[in-house]
């Protein structure tokens, strides 16, 4: 047999209001035209872990770009420019749907694409590809949502000029499928608030899958962080995520 | 999920880091998912210098009991030092505005 090759590097891409900026995108190499994918970092940054999700998702086939949605408080290593982000209280919520349309729109004027582009994103970046499904809705054919906190807000206090909205006021937009992993030992997202986020898809109808692993709780597919990583959920996660999109963005 | 709850302290001090010593006016403490302590969970503490722009840093991640380890270890270095070295000290060791 042989593995399917593929190429990564660090590319240019626009993202909100015009602004240039880094992202890390891998794509297959065979011949034909494949599916996108945007992926959605974690809080802590662009890191290795997300680099590595890039290239495993170019892996099974899909065209994937991670913006680098700290880049306008760059340069540095990703865990300096994540302390300043953080320091500052975060990337608006605005601006990261931004970057992510800029990032499906790279994808699209590359000429190996199908003109199908998911989403996906962990963390934050769950909470972030959730919002970015609904107020972009047009550019995402497919949302995969990884233990994103915070889609449900019970405390107003979290709600601020930044991340002003609590996501799942505007679930009704998202207009593609929806595939929602989750560990039942998390603590933000916890069991309540993923039943409350299920609660509201079914009653606007809309097609969604949600995936609760026992023996998990919070990133338990970043290996990087030995005491979260669950590898049979993980696997098992990896699994559903490349059936979804191979369904939905073939 | 990661938070972005941070606690700022205002300070006094220097630390030293790749570049060598540095003045720091403020500590940014979190409690959250660490980028490199193999914890899931770690109190964080950046110090920066806000004043020269914030851009580089000393950091630490602890575990939760580390963490409350080292502040009574703190506080227990300060009160015997105050007693070693008198008022001076005491005055000295205060948390005072930055800059």
């Amino acid at each position: 047999m042989s593995y399917p090759g593929l190429v990564a590097d660090t590319v240019k891409f626009h993202g909100h209001n015009g602004d240039t900026g880094d992202a890390y995108y891998a794509r297959p190499t065979g011949s034909g035209k494949f599916p996108g994918v945007v992926l959605i970092h974690h809080l802590p940054g662009w890191d290795e872990w997300i680099t590595e999700a890039v290239r495993k998702l170019a892996h099974h086939g899909f065209a994937t770009i991670s913006p680098h949605l700290y880049f306008r408080d760059g340069p540095g290593s990703p865990d300096d420019v994540g302390a300043r982000v953080r320091a500052a209280g975060g990337v608006s919520d605005d601006q990261v749907v931004g970057d992510a349309q800029g990032a499906a729109a790279y994808l699209r004027t590359q000429p190996h694409a199908n003109g199908k582009v998911g989403v996906i994103g962990f963390c934050s970046g769950g909470r972030h590809a959730f919002l970015t499904a609904a107020k972009a809705a047009e550019d995402f054919n497919a949302l995969v949502d990884c233990w994103g906190g915070n889609v449900v807000v019970d405390d107003p206090k979290a709600l601020n000029a930044k991340r002003p909205v609590a996501p799942i006021d505007y679930a009704d937009n998202i207009k593609c499928p929806i595939l929602g992993l989750f560990g039942n030992d998390d603590e933000n997202p916890n069991k309540d608030q993923v039943n409350r986020t299920e609660a509201v898809l079914k009653k606007l109808g809309k097609n969604y899958t949600f995936h609760r692993y026992d023996g998990a709780g919070h990133a338990f597919f970043n290996h990087s962080r030995a005491p979260a990583y669950r590898g049979d959920q993980a696997a098992d996660g990896w699994k559903k995520v490349f059936a979804f999109f191979n369904k939905h963005l073939s | 999920m990661c938070s972005y709850i941070v606690e700022k302290a205002k300070l006094l001090g220097s630390a030293k880091g790749p570049s060598g010593w540095m003045r720091i006016d403020t500590a940014n403490v979190y409690y959250d998912h660490p980028f490199h302590a193999p914890l899931d969970h770690a109190l964080g503490i950046d110090f920066i210098s806000e004043a020269d722009g914030g851009r580089e840093r000393v950091a630490v991640e602890l575990s939760a009991a580390s963490a409350r380890e080292l502040v009574a270890k703190i506080l227990a270095a300060l009160a015997s030092g105050e007693v070693e070295h008198g008022k001076a000290a005491r005055h000295a060791a205060a948390p005072v505005a930055a800059e």
